[in-house]
């Protein structure tokens, strides 16, 4: 109903009571709520592992932000005073569909920002679409570097490292804890996150164990959800690692059926997205396991007053602790706070262009860590990333995540200005380890 | 060699079971309605569901696994017979003798709607059931690590098939089947209550999907989505087999578990390709599908 | 002969052409997708009126899709009307070649045939690395007549260009239904050996109907891609195609302005559901199917027709 109240003449009879009211209130008036599309899978198989807890970590950091309880420096309340509205809206359905529901935000709802979207395609397609309607847009979990590669942008950010980094910790990771390595096989999904994986994946251990060669390599359909036959072929094979970027119900269906069939003890299984899964697959995820969760989340996250106050909020409400999806909305929630508050000195609610210019090159400690928005010029974000070794600790009955070993943002990430596959191609110059 | 030619033998094997498992239901409805059943990956999907439910009652009793695993598929086989009984007698009993497409679309509709109730149902988390499969264990054989839950699957399909042949063979409602299947008017001018036939054989197929997704459920994360994956799958071993034939669905069922088998363990570029590729190719070279004979044509 | 069918459907045409300037962006946006769909619909009526259903559009969706893409950008060639056209040829050469071999199947088999067809050119994609795989890649921004224009004012014009193209092909395909070859599709849906005994060739006349489609298709997906400035190939999978039959059977077969007004309702009804109901948007559309089908036999084409035949009471 409210929605619908919002026609033009709604508007022009908000526009003359804020008019109105400013003398009156002056400087402290509050400038009436920013309103915020947040876009993430409500629906489909994406919505559990990726969707719902992105969904919930905007949902629990705007309520923070709006009660003024988040720690400094994220403690005005809302967006520099302004109480933050929502509106969440479903990413399922075809480009045509995401585009078709981006531009009814901007248009028809008349959000100020919009912060979301999971898949790559989906940010690929909205990309141009923001730059067209000059509307600040913030990707939080998407993964392809091209975003900023293939354009600049203007008005389109994103706080949480692009997926190179994911494959390249990755490598370093697997190589610091087998040294000998001689043979790693793959299975990664049959679509653009499983390829861009396995690629990248490749391509660092060319570069750092040039000795290691790649075996199998498989790319099953997505969501297959039967993978006895590729559990066979591994049988067979005589490495001693496994790349996966699998995520949820095919990581999850993969790792029950490899364990009745022993895979694991063959070879260490090194999951890029693991951290997701853990807190559900729980005693079935074997002991050994190599987890990665998308940079410095969840379990992986060092143990800073703004990361533990993330986990408690989250686990408090929604009985679980919060996964990599929930920090990477939190990240990118907070980031565009910070942006927005620095455009906004002086009170007056700041423009796109005013947001975005204070966007670019930001650096903040959120729950994930440090960002630098130190690609694409200053609009991707890169922070350090960590992984570490699965246990399942049967005192505590609870998952834990030891060894871990962190790697620092420049030395898993490109230079600015170099794209991330000829990079990587060109054997990681430049790459700061230590 | 001769380890990777047994294994592609027995991945095959596995993943045969597993489609005609989850085809069966969907042919034996084609094969007597007429009707490509969409709502079968709703069936499916519930059953799985089920399943999980009753795995999560099942987990604080100490009752021994494979009872445990006959609760299981029980529930589910309940849950799809209710939801046969009411989608055959609430709503497409309402559009027979229209469209073979719309009701294709009905089924669709159903099943748009049943997705969204499954969030109402259970949310949008994922669960599992996987406790029967851990309980089962596994056979070495060589280097290979076979899960004997996978076997038990292969026997389930291989008594699925032999039931079923069994029941339409020799017994009074499989001859009546045979009847109605051949010709529908026929048969109802002979005094066989097709009215009767058709809910029965709605719900053995709703059954039959329901237990398809309980006994696939310990295998798979049982997650939103999980119907429309298998309602093209078994399309395509039903399109391929020749629709509404059991035998066919069987043979359909060898074929894709075989190909894509020796795809994964050979050439695993193309591994995407072989079911579409497979029934591409049936289809060019037998427009009925394998088991069906080409229909007399009426003038 | 112009009737009175052309005479309202002009007026109309000539009532959204006007308007498009004075529509909200999104609006306009969301009718321009919903018109270049509506031509996808268009071919699938042209099937189903001689008793086929193609559970594969998308594949001529996809293909014209692909080809503005891939033109704009491997030859730099970015003008708008002149790609829709080669979307449009692209998918109908390709139907051309599939048609012949789908021409010879009926019922279940014509669309499982065609459904195994678009999933072959989805797994194609889907393994083209360099075209981005499931991610697509972006349409080069398009230009009239040599004219770069970008924003509201690209909206505009390819809303425009969406509406003539859509006026050219219903006058066509309405010219079509009623030319002789055209009129035997209720007549080889109810029995084609009958055509066949008077001496026509009825899967010459259905190849003609996958062509008609397969350029209508084309044209449809042409047209999206330089609307949504996007491609994956998501365009040709078995849900795409599922959508437009869908929309066709919630339009009707009745007539050409069903196409039109079929997938402008779809549309709206998707969107209002995401809007309202964005975790359960899937069971409104679910209802809104089953009671259509159950309470509009004929489709919502149909409803127009109802009304027309009520005033005509008066």
């Amino acid at each position: 109903m409210s929605r619908y109240a919002r026609s033009p003449i709604a508007l022009v009879v908000y526009a003359a009571a804020a008019a109105l009211s400013v003398p009156a209130q002056a400087q402290q008036a509050s400038p009436g709520p920013v309103k915020l599309g947040i876009v993430s899978f409500l629906t489909g198989p994406a919505a559990s592992p990726f969707g719902i807890p992105g969904r919930n970590g905007a949902e629990i950091v705007i309520e923070a932000l709006n009660s003024g309880k988040a720690p400094a420096p994220f403690n005005q309340v809302g967006l520099g005073g302004a109480k933050i509205e929502a509106k969440y809206v479903d990413e399922a359905g075809t480009v045509a569909n995401v585009v078709t529901e981006y531009r009814n935000l901007v248009q028809r709802d008349q959000v100020d920002a919009v912060v979301g979207y999971v898949s790559s395609g989906s940010c690929l397609a909205v990309a141009p679409v923001a730059e067209e309607l000059k509307t600040l847009t913030v990707f939080y979990d998407c993964g392809t570097p091209r975003i900023f590669e293939e354009k600049p942008r203007s008005y389109v950010f994103r706080v949480s490292p692009h997926a190179t980094m994911d494959s390249i910790g990755a490598a370093r990771y697997l190589l610091a804890k087998k040294k000998n390595l001689t043979s790693f096989s793959g299975i990664n999904q049959n679509y653009a996150w499983g390829q861009d994986s396995w690629r990248d994946f490749l391509g660092a251990m060319k570069v750092l164990a040039p000795n290691a060669t790649p075996d199998k390599v498989l790319f099953p359909k997505l969501f297959a959800g039967e993978y006895g036959a590729e559990i066979s072929t591994l049988l067979t094979s005589k490495s001693q690692a496994l790349h996966t970027s699998f995520y949820d119900g095919d990581l999850e269906s993969f790792v029950y059926q490899e364990q009745a069939r022993g895979l694991d003890k063959r070879m260490t299984m090194i999951m890029t997205t693991g951290e997701a899964a853990i807190w559900r697959l729980r005693d079935k995820l074997p002991d050994g396991t190599i987890i990665g969760g998308r940079g410095a989340n969840g379990p992986l996250a060092r143990n800073s007053d703004i990361s533990k106050w993330f986990q408690k909020i989250y686990t408090d409400r929604y009985n679980t602790p919060p996964t990599y999806p929930a920090y990477q909305m939190a990240q990118s929630l907070l980031g565009l706070k910070l942006a927005y508050e620095k455009a906004a000195q002086g009170g007056a609610k700041p423009n796109a262009e005013a947001i975005a210019a204070a966007f670019k090159g930001i650096e903040f400690e959120g729950p994930a860590g440090r960002v630098k928005m130190a690609l694409g010029d200053g609009h991707q974000g890169i922070t350090e990333t960590a992984y570490g070794t699965y246990r399942f600790n049967k005192q505590k009955k609870e998952p834990e995540i030891v060894d871990i070993i962190r790697y620092p943002a420049e030395c898993v990430n490109p230079p600015p200005g170099v794209e991330a596959d000829k990079w990587i191609a060109e054997g990681m110059k430049g790459a700061k380890c230590n | 060699m001769l380890l990777t030619l047994f294994a592609i033998l027995t991945d095959g094997l596995v993943y045969a079971a597993y489609l005609f498992i989850v085809a069966i239901g969907l042919t034996l409805i084609f094969g007597v309605m007429k009707i490509l059943n969409v709502t079968h990956g709703s069936f499916y999907a519930f059953g799985a569901y089920a399943a999980a439910t009753a795995v999560g009652i099942y987990a604080n009793s100490d009752l021994p696994a494979a009872l445990g695993f006959l609760f299981m598929v029980g529930l589910a086989m309940a849950v799809g017979m209710v939801m046969g009984l009411v989608l055959e007698r609430g709503i497409l009993r309402l559009v027979y003798g229209r469209d073979e497409v719309i009701v294709v679309l009905v089924t669709y509709a159903v099943f748009l709607i049943l997705e969204d109730v499954i969030v109402l149902i259970w949310g949008p988390r994922s669960y599992a059931a996987y406790q029967p499969m851990v309980a089962a264990g596994n056979t070495e054989i060589g280097d290979l690590v076979l899960s004997n839950y996978d076997l038990i699957l292969v026997a389930i399909a291989g008594g699925l098939a032999a039931i079923t042949y069994w029941a339409l063979k020799f017994t009074r409602y499989g001859r009546l089947l045979a009847t109605v299947i051949f010709d529908r008017e026929t048969a109802a001018a002979f005094g066989i209550n097709v009215t009767l036939v058709y809910t029965v054989t709605f719900i053995i197929g709703a059954v039959l999907g329901a237990a398809a997704g309980a006994i696939m459920a310990p295998k798979i994360a049982i997650t939103l989505g999980i119907g429309v994956e298998v309602i093209v799958l078994a399309f395509a071993v039903v399109a391929i087999g020749g629709m509404g034939s059991i035998e066919g669905a069987l043979i359909g069922a060898l074929i894709v578990g075989i190909c894509r088998a020796a795809a994964v363990h050979l050439f695993p570029q193309i591994e995407l390709f072989v079911i579409y590729g497979v029934m591409a190719l049936v289809l060019i070279v037998r427009p009925y599908g394998l088991f069906v004979r080409a229909q007399p044509r009426k003038i | 002969m112009p009737t009175r069918a052309h005479l309202i459907g002009g007026l109309m045409f000539l009532v959204a052409a006007a308007a498009a300037p004075v529509l909200p962006d999104w609006i306009a946006s969301l009718v321009t997708i919903a018109l270049a769909n509506a031509l996808v619909v268009l071919g699938l009526i042209v099937l189903w009126r001689a008793g086929l259903v193609s559970f594969g559009q998308a594949l001529y969706y996809c293909i014209g899709a692909y080809t503005v893409a891939l033109l704009a950008r491997w030859t730099g060639f970015t003008d708008a009307v002149g790609l829709v056209l080669l979307g449009g040829i692209g998918a109908g050469i390709v139907a051309a070649l599939v048609g012949a071999l789908l021409a010879r199947y009926r019922e279940i088999f014509f669309a499982m045939l065609s459904l195994a067809l678009s999933m072959i050119l989805y797994g194609v994609l889907v393994k083209t690395e360099s075209l981005g795989s499931t991610d697509g890649f972006t349409v080069a921004t398009p230009t009239f007549f040599g004219y770069p224009l970008h924003g509201q004012t690209l909206g505009l014009f390819l809303y425009w260009l969406t509406l003539v193209v859509d006026a050219i092909a219903a006058v066509l395909v309405s010219a079509y239904f009623r030319c002789v070859v055209g009129a035997l599709a209720a007549p080889i849906r109810d029995n084609e050996i009958r055509v066949e005994f008077l001496g026509v060739s009825v899967s010459g006349i259905i190849h003609a109907k996958v062509v008609i489609a397969g350029v209508l298709g084309g044209l449809g997906g042409a047209l999206a891609a330089l609307s949504i400035g996007h491609v994956d190939p998501n365009m040709a999978y078995w849900t795409t195609s599922g959508s437009f039959v869908f929309v066709t059977i919630l339009a009707g077969a009745g007539s050409v302005a069903a196409a039109f007004i079929g997938s402008l309702v779809f549309e709206a009804v998707r969107s209002i559901a995401f809007d309202v109901m964005p975790s359960l948007w899937q069971m409104t559309l679910g209802s809104v199917l089953l009671l259509t089908i159950l309470f509009l036999p004929e489709g919502l084409g149909s409803l127009a027709g109802r009304l027309h035949l009520r005033s005509g009471q008066k």
